[in-house]
Parts: structure tokens; sequence; C-alpha cells
């Protein structure tokens, strides 16, 4: 059975092929301004990088926030139940899994099936999202790829206290100005997601093995910063980026 | 009265017309019209006019014959009638911080302008605000008083963290005194206190009825949902202590006892029960009941439409006066979170409900303030998942779709998958 899963975010545009249980291939592209057209193109070239005609695919569901505009899916199902599946996927072992997004942060708990528990939403707020740290790449002048490895760096983490994106981007610029390291600037923008991330997760609370997923999980300093701000160790799979669409994938062998 | 306008004799006629109507059948916009019209010409016909709080002690005001309007009640219509944005930024031109409750704001600018739905509210004669409710109504209610030049008078109700004191019965109950003279000072006239204590009866009858209405979506299917009740919550707000109120809820509830007797359920194939906590997103009612259907998911009983029949323990038929310092004192925004907590989870019960959707609003601070601990306390105790969604009940600026609908298809799965449908 071949099943494919796209994952439409504000940001990014994912799609993952699993045929008979295994990753047969993913595939990320920027979503842009049309969502629509990201999700059949994402799902087009990912088939033909793979020689998959179309008609060998069973079941594909869709998930982010742009689930709803593709018209080729079988069923669309939100980003919470499929990061929990595509987690469970990739490690049983996981029981909450911490997902930062383009737009939207969340932690969710498992169960030893893999079902989510429950979950928490950040609020109406871009801190604390890949949104947050874009802006803040732009104000640094920094590749928003070189974030983890300099963070690492900082010797002295500065100290960002708003609770606002745009006021938090001020925060930067002024500390700027005033000539700080860029390494320690970054450092602390990390540490202000996470003590976000933390402070959202711990109310569910969530529980060991914590897995990390979006595409903020391939910043080193935000997984660091968020280990020191739980307590716990965080894993990050190399998948972490395109889990919501494997778990649309996998979620899709038990479509009907 | 030298010259009677003649947009009062205007009303006059539509009020006679439209009461020959609802004779007939009793419909809420009708009531609510007429309501609204005869308020409007009061000064005509020689009554007066006060502003309530929603919490505040309405019934002193029906035994004097004065004419009850509830500034809350007009930004509940501002805000279903998407008009709410417009007057919040308005007063906050006027100097008044975004920070504010919408139905302040709103009420505050609507008032200098005489805009929203029904063209502003009538004007006041006087003014009655109790704080049971919230502490922005104080000054609310002062920024009114002096706007308008009115008197007002401050019901004070301590916050009652457990229980209540023998100290507070007597504080609270002393006001009720100092209200009584407020109100023959205003009126020129003395309280008939005959008139007051069948005026009580009526409003614990109004209660006993309200109650009995959403009592009737324990079953399954519910023939109301929360949407309704928010509907048809208007009149035992106003009208409390009215016959009107009695005919209205008695014809409702035998609609509904007959409903329930036909299966019939009000969305059309509930697989899931909700209980809905907070003032609702006035805007987006529709588009949250639609949502919601769309899921198979029933919004059963509410928190909020409750809390007016929620104090009839603390309520002496025989002695109403007396008691009805407990009775508003310790209603559901006046009581610690605990107790609050207690609530839900007899409703939890009563209804049978598969989860919880909490409003946090923004304006409503003593109404969000607890629901994070009241969330915690209902998944460990009943274990059943709790959503939040933040919005505003009027100021649409602090809603945003895309993300309110995420989190409810999620939540919605979740309570599938525990369903295991």
């Amino acid at each position: 059975m071949l099943t494919v899963g796209i994952d439409i975010g504000s940001i990014t545009t994912k799609a993952a092929v699993i045929a008979d249980g295994q990753i047969r291939g993913t595939s990320v592209i920027f979503t842009g301004y049309n969502a629509q057209q990201a999700g059949t193109k994402v799902y087009e070239e990912l088939l033909q990088q793979l020689g998959i005609k179309k008609s060998d695919v069973s079941k594909v569901v869709s998930t982010g926030y742009g689930r709803n505009s593709v018209k080729f899916m079988d069923k669309a199902l939100t980003e919470i139940i499929c990061h929990g599946s595509g987690a469970y996927y990739l490690n049983p072992r996981v029981r909450s899994v911490i997902d930062i997004g383009g737009q939207d942060s969340k932690a969710m708990v498992l169960d030893e099936r893999g079902k989510v528990k429950n979950f928490t939403m950040n609020d109406k707020c871009a801190a604390g999202t890949g949104r947050f740290l874009e802006v803040m790449a732009r104000a640094l002048e920094v590749d928003l790829d070189g974030f983890g490895p300099l963070s690492l760096r900082a010797g002295d983490p500065s100290r960002i206290s708003s609770l606002c994106t745009v006021f938090a981007e001020s925060e930067v610029i002024s500390l700027i100005s005033k000539g700080e390291k860029r390494e320690n600037i970054i450092a602390g923008i990390h540490d202000s997601i996470a003590a976000r991330i933390a402070a959202m997760a711990s109310r569910l609370p969530i529980a060991p093995l914590v897995v990390m997923t979006g595409g903020v999980a391939k910043n080193i300093g935000v997984v660091k910063a968020l280990e020191r701000k739980l307590g716990m160790a965080v894993e990050v799979s190399e998948y972490a980026q395109v889990n919501g669409a494997i778990g649309a994938a996998v979620l899709a062998t038990g479509l009907k | 009265m030298n010259k009677m306008p003649e947009i009062i004799l205007f009303f006059f006629a539509k009020i006679k017309k439209l009461a020959l109507r609802f004779k007939k059948r009793k419909k809420m916009k009708e009531i609510m019209t007429v309501y609204y019209m005869e308020a409007k010409s009061a000064s005509v016909s020689g009554r007066k006019v006060a502003w309530i709080t929603s919490g505040g002690p309405v019934e002193p005001l029906i035994a004097m014959d004065v004419i009850p309007v509830y500034p809350e009640n007009h930004g509940a219509m501002i805000g279903a009638s998407k008009m709410g944005t417009d007057l919040c930024e308005k007063s906050e031109s006027m100097g008044y911080s975004s920070d504010l409750c919408s139905y302040a704001r709103s009420d505050i600018a609507c008032a200098t302008v005489n805009g929203g739905p029904i063209g502003g509210l009538p004007r006041p004669d006087m003014l009655v605000c109790c704080n049971n409710i919230c502490g922005t109504v104080l000054k609310w209610y002062e920024v009114q008083a002096r706007y308008f030049n009115v008197p007002l008078f401050i019901f004070d109700t301590p916050f009652c963290h457990m229980g209540y004191s023998e100290e507070v019965q007597r504080y609270v109950r002393r006001q009720l005194d100092e209200y009584v003279l407020f109100l023959e000072k205003a009126c020129g006239r003395k309280m008939d206190s005959n008139h007051l204590k069948a005026v009580g009866k009526l409003s614990l009858e109004g209660q006993r009825l309200w109650q009995a209405v959403l009592a009737t979506a324990a079953n399954k299917p519910a023939p109301l949902t929360a949407f309704d009740a928010f509907y048809h919550l208007a009149l035992i707000v106003t009208l409390r202590g009215t016959p009107l109120v009695i005919d209205y809820y008695s014809q409702l509830l035998e609609k509904m006892k007959d409903r329930v007797a036909r299966g019939i359920g009000a969305i059309p194939n509930e697989k899931y029960r909700l209980l809905w906590d907070n003032i609702p997103i006035w805007p987006r009612t529709r588009w949250l009941s639609e949502k919601l259907a769309s899921h198979d998911a029933c919004l059963v009983a509410d928190t909020y439409t409750s809390a007016w029949c929620g104090t009839m323990k603390y309520i002496d038929e025989n002695n109403f006066f007396d008691s009805m310092a407990e009775a508003y004192t310790r209603i559901y925004l006046n009581i610690g979170v605990d107790e609050m907590a207690r609530t839900v989870l007899e409703m939890v019960d009563m209804y049978k409900v598969d989860g919880i959707v909490m409003h946090s609003n923004r304006s409503c601070k003593p109404y969000s303030l607890g629901q994070y601990d009241i969330q915690k306390i209902v998944e460990k105790k009943r274990e059943i998942p709790c959503l939040m969604i933040e919005a505003d009940m009027v100021d649409e600026r602090s809603f945003s779709e895309s993300q309110v609908s995420t989190r409810i298809d999620a939540f919605m799965e979740i309570i599938k998958q525990r369903k295991g449908s």
C-alpha cells in the first residue's frame, strides 16, 4: 500500500510517501502565496522524483494550515494528530511532542499506542513560532540556518523580555545598536522562545520521551535551550521538518 | 407634555400593534422590540429608566415600575450585529484603553453617537451598578453617570472565596435598604412591599422555568444548544420578575419537552456533547455553531446562561428581599475558583459532556482568570479534554478564524479518537 501525506504550512509545504510501512521519500518547498498550488506542486514533484504514478497512490491525507485548500486529498486532518502520529511512527517510545511551526507552536502528549491524549497551542501571538525567528533573522542580518551554530558560541546570552514579536524586534535592534554580540542576542532569542514553549508544555504536563518536530527543530540552539528550560532531553529526528507529512501518510494507511 | 414628537407617537402605534401580535405568539424579537420602544418612550409615558448591570438586583426596579435597561445586553447586541469593532475604536479615540472590557468600550462610545443596532440605548434616569460581576462596572457606570448627569447607586457585593459570612450578609442586606431609599427618592414615591414580594415570587418562578428549559438539554439528543440558550437568555436577564418571563419560558419549556418526547435534537446528528465556558463570542456565534455542528458536536450546556438560575438555592421564597443579599452575592463570577470548578463538574455530570470549550475572553477578566485552574481540575477529576479559545465577546480584532478553526478541529479529532469513532 502506498500513501502520501501533505503538510501545507504557513512557510513551507512538505510531502512524504510511505510504501508498505517504509518512508519512500520526502520533499519540502516554500508555500508562497498560493497554498493550493504549493500542495499540488510538492505532490506531483515528489511522485515524479520517485517514479510513482498517481494511480499507484491509495490514499492522500493533507494537514497544516492549507489542509483544506487542496482538492485531491482523501481526508484533511490537523497538524496535532499528524505530528503525534509521525513522531510515534519514527519512535514508538515517544510520549510528548513539541512542534514549532511557522505560525503555531504546540505540545501534545501521547498514550502508549501513539494516540494524542491532550494538546496545547500557543496563544494568539507569533512569539514562540518560526515566524518570530524569521523576523529576528532579518533584524540581525543572519541567515536562519546560521542561528543554531552561532548561538552555541554565546558567552552571555542577552535577555529578551518582551512577549511580543514586534516589541522583541525593537529590543533586538536596540541591543544591536548597543554593540551586543550577535551570538549573545541569538542565544537570548532562543531562550525567550524556549521559555514560552516550556511554560505552555508544562501545563499539560509533558513526560519523557520528548521529541521536537517542525522546521524550528533544525535549530540546535532552540533545542538546547528547550532542554535546559524543561529539564528533560529533547530528541530530534532527521525527519523533524517533514514529521507532520509523515504522520499524515501514516494516518492515510488507516483510511477506509 | 406640550410637544409630543412624532417619532414617539409612531413608537406608541408600533407598540400597540406589536402588543396585539405577541398575544398570539410570543416571539423574542417582538418582545425585545416592544421592550426597547417602551424604554425609549418612557419620558412620554411618565416612567423612569434605570441602567443596571447584568448581575444587579432588578426586582426592586420592577416593583417600582422602573424600566430596567442593560448596557451589557446592548453590548451583546452590538457584538452580534458585528458593530463592536467600530465602536471599540471610537472609544479608543476617546482615550479608553483597548485592554478595557469591550462591553464598556462599545457602550461608552455608543452613548456619544447613538450608534449600534438600535440607535443607542434609552436615556437613563438613574444607574444601578452591582459589582458582583466585575470591578470594571464601577468605573464604567461612573463615566456614564457623569455623562448623563444622573444619580448612581453602587451595590457592593464582597467577593466570596469560600462560603458566606454573617458580616457579609449584614453589609449587603443593609445596602438593600439604601437601594430602596435611592429608588424612592428617584421615583418620588414609596416602595410597595407587597408588590415587591409578588415580583420576588415571579422572579424565582422565572428562574425555575429557565433552569428547567436548560435542563432539557441533559437529554440525548439535546433539544436545544447553548447557542439557543444565548438567544433565549435575554428575558431572564432583562425582565426577571415580570409575568411575561413566565409565559415565555413556560411555552419554551413545553416546546423543548415535546422535542425530547419526539427525540428531536437541536443539531442534525448529535454524537459529541460539549460544555461552553464564558460569555459567547457574539460576532461569531453562527460561525462557531456551524463549525461544531460540522463535527456532530453539540454545545449542550454552558456556565454563562445557567448563571441566571444558579443561586436559587439561596433564595427564600417567603422572604425574597432578605435572601436577595446572599443570592446576589454568591453568583458564579463572585465566588472562588474551587467553587466555580465544583459548578463546572456538576454540569459535566448532569449533561454528560465529552469535553469543555473555554473561551478565554480578553474582555472579561473575572470570567477568564481561573480557567486554567478549572481546566486542570476537570481534566484530573473527569478525564475529559478542555479546549481554550482566545477571543473576545465583542471586539472582532481579537479573533483569528484560522487559528480557532485548527484548534477546534484538533480538539474534535481527539474527542473522536477517545470515543473510538
